[in-house]
C-alpha cells in the first residue's frame, strides 16, 4: 500500500511536528545575550550541571532497582497476592511527581507530624537531633525514583514475559541457577526494553521543574526558568533548553552504539515461562519487596493527601468536578490514540525502509519528552501562531475578511503540544516491542506476497498488542498529569484536574490541592486497571 | 471546493462573534483568587469574563506570538516587574481614565498610564518569641552576626525576593546590596526551600526564629479556612515592619494593563476600573488578605492587628528595571 517514499514522507511529516518547535527554539535562542553565559558559567552553571547529573544517577539507580527487581519477582515467582501486585506496581504512574513531593514534605518536614512527634515524645527541640532532610537532592531522587520506576517495570515486565522459555531451558542445561540465568540471559535480552523505560524516566527527570523547584534543588531545568523569568531572557532560556537537548542526544547516541551489536530474537513460538512458587518466609519476603515501591510511590503520599482532604473540610466542587474529569479524560484519550498511531507509523517506517530519513525522523520524535513542558509549549505556540497570522493576513489582503487565530488558542494546538512531548513515550514502548519480533517474520510474510501494510496489520499488530496497550496507557496517564503546556496553551475557561491541583498547591494551599490530586489519581486508576488487565490478556 | 471552504470559514467566523458582551483576561493570578471579583463584575455589568491563568512570563510569550490577532484584552499579573516587562515589550495601550487616576495613588501605577496596581502586598520581617533580643528594625539588620543560623527565607528564584533585592538596589549601591545578600546567606538556618508559608511553619517548629514573608501568607494561615496546625504556627509569629525610620517596608503590587490589540477594549477598561473600585478593593482585602491600593478602603481585621506601616514609596517600575541585576547579584552572593 505504502511505497518506500511514502513511508519516508509520512515519517518526516510526523517528525516535523517535533522539528518545528525545535527550529522555533533555535530561532528564539539566536537573540541570546552572550554576556549572560559568562555570568551563568562563573556563578551557578556548575552547580546546575552537577545537580542534574546526580539527580539522573540517583533516579536511574532507584528506577532500575525497583523496576527491574519487581518485574523479575512478579514474572518469575508465585507468591501470595501476586495478581494484585502485578498491577498495583503501576499505581505510582497516576501520581504526579510534584504532588508526591508536597505530600512527603508535609509528612517529613521539620513542621510535619513525624518530627513534631519526635520532639514531643523525647523533649527535643530542632537542632538536637538529626533527621534526613526531605527537601534536598536525595529527597528529590527518592520522590522521583519512586513515581518513575513504573516505566521501567512496565517495559521490563513485558520483555521478561515475552521471552521464550527456551532461553531459560538452555540456561538450565548449562547449569545456571535462576539468579545466574537472570543476570546472564534474561536481563541482557530484555535490555532494549529496560533501557527504553529508563530513558523515559530520565527524560521526565530532566524535564521536571515542579519537584526540584519546591525542594530548592537547583538543576539545569530550574536554571532555564530562572534565566527566563528572573533575567527576562527567553532567548537565553531557549539556548539552555537546546543545550539540555544536546545532552539528551549524546546520551541516546551512546545508548544506541552500545547495543548495536546485540540483537536477540527468538524465532520459536514463545511459551509461557513457568514461575516458581514461593512459600513461607520466602513468600513473605517477596511480598515485602514488591510492597515497598507501592508504599513509597503511592500509598504514603495518597495517605497524606487523604489526611489533608479530611482536615480541610473542603467540599468537592460539585458542578465543576465532572466537567474537569470529562475535560481531562477526553484530552488524554484523544492524545493517547493519536500518539500511538503516529508513533507506530514512525517505528514501522524505520523497520520497513531502514532509510536514513526514517531513522532521523525517529530520533527527532524521541527528543520531545526531554524538553520542559513550558518551553515546548512556547516553542509550539510560536510556529502555530505564525501560521495562523499568515493565513489571516492572506485572507485580509485578498478577501478582506479576517480568519483570526485558527489553531492557536484551541484544543487542537494543545493536543499538538502534547504530541510533541508524548509521542516519544509511545515510540519508546512500541520500538521495544517491535525489536523483539525477528525481521525474518517480515521477510517470510513478504515472500508470501504481503505488502508492508498487510504485514503490519496481520503479523505485527497482533504480536504487538501488549506494547500498543502499554503505549496507550503511558501516554494517557502522562497527559492526565501534564501541567505546564496545558496551563499556557489551553483555550479560555478550560480547566483540567492537574490545573486545579496545581493552582492550589502552588499557592501552598495543600489541603485544597489534595482533593484535585486525589481526583487525578482516581481518574488515572481506572485506565491503569483496565489497560493492565488487557495487557495481561495479550501478554500471557 | 475553494468556495466551500470559504463559506465554511465565514460561517465559523459569524458563529464566533457572540452577541453577549465579554472581556478576555490573561491572568497570572490564580483563578480561585480572582474569580469572586470577576463574578461580582459580571453580576454588576453583564459582561462575561473569559479567563486563562498561567505564569506571567508564559502569558507574555503567548500574547507576543499571537500578535495582532491575540484575543487577550487584559493582562493581570501578581507583581510590578512583569507589568513593566509587558510595557517594555509594547504590549500595553495607555488608558486615560479619571476613575483609575482617582482610585489608585500615583506611585502604584505607571507614569505613562499603561499599567495599574490593584492590590498591595507587603514583605515584612516576622519573628517568633525565640528570636534573639536585638534591635531588628530594618532589612539591613538581618545581616547582624547575632542572627547567625536564625533566618528562614525562600529561594532567590522567587519573584518576591527578587523584587525585594531590586528595591534595595534602588536605594543603595550594587556593592552594598551584594554585601548585604552575602551577610543574609551567612545567617540562614537552612538552605532556601519551600514557599513563604513553609518558612513560617519552620519558624514555628523552632528551626529558625526570623522569617521574611509576604503578609497574606501569614494571614491565610490565621484565617478560618486554615488547618489547625497552620493556625497554631501562624499564632506563634509576630510581624515587624522594617525600615519605618527611613524608606519604609518593601511593597509590591498585583496589577493589570490593557493589551494594545484588545478586541474588547471598552469592556477591558470597565473591568480594570471595576477592580480599582470600592467593592473589588474590599474583596481583594477579604479573599486573599491583601492591602487595598485605594486609600480609605478598610483592611481585613487580621491585617489590622499588625498595625499601620509606612510603605516604600519607590516607583514600582524600578522593581522591573532592576530585576535582572538583582538575580545576578543573588547568584554571586550564593543565595540559592
Amino acid at each position: 500500500m505504502l511505497s518506500g517514499i511514502k513511508w519516508q514522507a509520512s515519517s518526516l511529516a510526523i517528525a516535523s511536528l517535533v522539528l518545528l518547535p525545535l527550529i522555533a527554539l533555535l530561532v528564539i535562542s539566536s537573540q541570546a545575550n552572550m554576556q549572560l553565559w559568562q555570568h551563568l558559567s562563573s556563578t551557578v552553571l556548575p552547580e546546575y550541571v552537577r545537580n542534574s547529573l546526580l539527580l539522573m544517577l540517583g533516579v536511574s539507580a532507584i528506577t532500575l532497582t525497583l523496576g527491574v527487581g519487581s518485574a523479575w519477582l512478579v514474572t518469575q515467582y508465585r507468591f501470595p497476592g501476586i495478581r494484585f501486585f502485578d498491577w498495583a506496581l503501576l499505581l505510582p504512574l497516576a501520581m504526579p511527581a510534584y504532588i508526591s513531593a508536597y505530600s512527603y514534605t508535609g509528612l517529613l518536614d521539620v513542621a510535619g507530624p513525624i518530627q513534631t512527634w519526635l520532639r514531643d515524645a523525647f523533649g527535643w527541640s530542632v537542632g538536637d537531633y538529626w533527621f534526613p532532610p526531605i527537601r534536598s537532592l536525595s529527597g528529590a531522587v527518592l520522590v522521583m525514583g519512586c513515581v518513575l520506576y513504573p516505566y521501567v517495570y512496565l517495559l521490563a515486565r513485558s520483555a521478561f514475559i515475552s521471552q521464550s522459555q527456551h532461553f531459560r531451558d538452555v540456561a538450565a542445561l548449562m547449569g545456571y541457577s535462576r539468579r545466574q540465568a537472570f543476570m546472564r540471559i534474561t536481563l541482557p535480552i530484555a535490555r532494549p526494553a529496560v533501557i527504553a523505560g529508563l530513558s523515559l524516566a530520565l527524560m521526565e527527570t530532566l524535564a521536571d521543574y515542579g519537584t526540584v523547584a519546591y525542594f530548592g534543588v537547583n538543576t539545569f531545568t530550574t536554571g532555564i526558568f530562572r534565566t527566563w523569568f528572573g533575567m527576562d531572557s527567553v532567548s537565553n532560556a531557549a539556548q539552555l533548553a537546546l543545550v539540555l537537548l544536546g545532552f539528551v542526544v549524546v546520551l541516546l547516541i551512546i545508548e544506541r552504539r552500545s547495543r548495536q551489536q546485540a540483537q536477540y530474537y527468538d524465532k520459536r513460538k514463545s511459551s509461557t515461562p513457568s514461575p516458581k512458587q514461593l512459600t513461607g518466609v520466602k513468600g513473605l519476603i517477596a511480598v515485602g519487596l514488591v510492597s515497598l515501591p507501592i508504599a513509597l510511590g503511592f500509598v504514603i503520599p495518597v495517605w497524606q493527601l487523604l489526611i489533608w482532604a479530611v482536615q480541610s473540610h473542603a467540599q468537592l466542587w460539585q458542578s465543576e468536578f465532572w466537567r474537569l474529569v470529562l475535560n481531562t479524560v477526553s484530552l488524554a484519550s484523544v492524545t493517547a490514540v493519536l500518539a500511538v498511531m503516529l508513533g507506530l507509523l514512525v517505528a514501522y517506517a524505520v523497520r520497513t525502509t531502514q532509510a536514513p530519513i526514517t531513522r532521523f525522523a525517529k530520533q527527532v520524535v524521541s527528543l520531545g519528552y526531554a524538553v520542559p513542558g513550558t518551553i515546548i509549549a512556547v516553542a509550539t505556540l510560536v510556529p502555530l501562531a505564525k501560521l495562523d497570522n499568515l493565513v489571516d493576513a492572506w485572507f485580509r489582503a485578498n478577501l478582506d475578511i479576517s480568519t483570526g487565530l485558527i489553531l492557536s488558542g484551541t484544543l487542537a494546538a494543545l493536543i499538538i503540544a502534547y504530541l510533541v512531548r508524548f509521542m516519544a513515550v509511545a515510540l519508546g514502548s512500541l520500538d521495544a516491542g517491535l525489536q523483539s519480533i525477528a525481521p525474518t517474520m517480515d521477510q517470510a510474510a513478504q515472500s508470501m506476497g504481503s505488502s508492508p501494510w498487510q504485514v503490519l496489520r496481520r503479523v505485527h499488530i497482533p504480536m504487538l498488542k501488549g506494547s500498543l496497550l502499554t503505549a496507550l496507557l503511558l501516554v494517557f496517564v502522562d497527559v492526565m498529569k501534564e501541567l505546564p503546556a496545558t496551563l499556557i496553551m489551553r483555550p479560555f475557561n478550560f480547566n483540567t484536574l492537574a490545573v486545579r491541583a496545581y493552582e492550589y498547591a502552588s499557592d501552598e494551599r495543600l489541603a485544597d490541592a489534595s482533593l484535585a490530586s486525589l481526583a487525578i489519581i482516581c481518574a488515572g486508576l481506572i485506565p491503569v486497571i483496565l489497560l493492565t488487565r488487557a495487557i495481561h490478556r495479550h501478554t500471557r | 471546493m475553494k468556495k466551500f471552504v470559504l463559506i465554511a470559514l465565514t460561517g465559523l467566523l459569524v458563529s464566533c462573534s457572540s452577541p453577549t458582551p465579554e472581556v478576555n483576561l490573561y491572568s497570572a493570578r490564580k483563578e480561585a483568587l480572582i474569580k469572586p471579583l470577576l463574578d461580582a463584575f459580571t453580576k454588576e455589568t453583564g459582561i462575561k469574563v473569559n479567563i486563562i491563568s498561567a505564569s506571567a512570563d508564559a502569558l507574555l510569550e503567548r500574547i507576543k506570538s499571537e500578535g495582532i490577532n491575540s484575543p487577550a484584552d487584559v493582562l493581570l499579573t501578581t507583581d510590578a516587574g512583569r507589568l513593566h516587562r509587558a510595557k517594555q515589550a509594547s504590549l500595553f495601550a495607555p488608558i486615560d481614565s479619571e476613575v483609575l487616576n482617582n482610585n489608585i495613588p500615583a506611585n502604584y501605577r505607571d507614569g505613562d498610564n499603561t499599567w495599574f496596581g490593584l492590590s498591595l502586598r507587603a514583605r515584612p520581617i516576622m519573628v517568633t518569641a525565640k528570636a534573639p533580643d536585638i534591635a531588628l528594625t530594618s532589612y539591613e539588620d538581618l545581616t547582624t552576626p547575632e542572627l547567625a543560623g536564625q533566618i528562614c527565607i525562600r529561594s532567590s528564584g522567587n519573584i518576591y525576593n527578587q523584587s525585594l533585592v531590586a528595591s534595595m538596589l534602588a536605594h543603595a549601591s550594587a556593592a552594598e546590596v551584594e554585601t548585604w545578600a552575602k551577610g543574609l546567606v551567612a545567617n540562614l538556618a537552612r538552605e532556601p526551600q519551600g514557599g513563604d508559608r513553609d518558612q513560617i511553619r519552620a519558624a514555628a517548629a523552632g528551626q529558625c526564629s526570623v522569617v521574611v514573608a509576604n503578609t497574606y501568607y501569614l494571614a491565610n494561615m490565621l484565617a478560618d479556612i486554615a488547618t489547625d496546625d497552620d493556625r497554631a504556627a501562624g499564632e506563634a509569629i509576630s510581624v515587624i515592619w522594617p525600615n519605618q525610620q527611613n524608606r519604609g517596608t518593601h511593597v509590591n503590587v498585583s496589577g493589570a494593563g490593557l493589551i494594545k490589540s484588545a478586541p474588547n477594549s471598552d469592556n477591558a477598561i470597565k473591568l480594570i476600573e471595576y477592580l480599582s473600585g470600592d467593592e473589588a478593593q474590599h474583596l481583594y482585602a477579604n479573599v486573599n488578605f491583601e492591602y487595598p491600593v485605594k486609600p480609605g478602603v478598610p483592611v481585613h481585621p487580621i491585617l489590622a492587628k499588625w498595625g499601620e506601616f509606612k510603605a516604600d514609596a519607590l516607583p514600582l517600575e524600578k522593581l522591573g528595571e532592576n530585576n535582572a541585576e538583582a538575580v545576578k547579584l543573588m547568584d554571586r552572593a550564593g543565595w540559592k
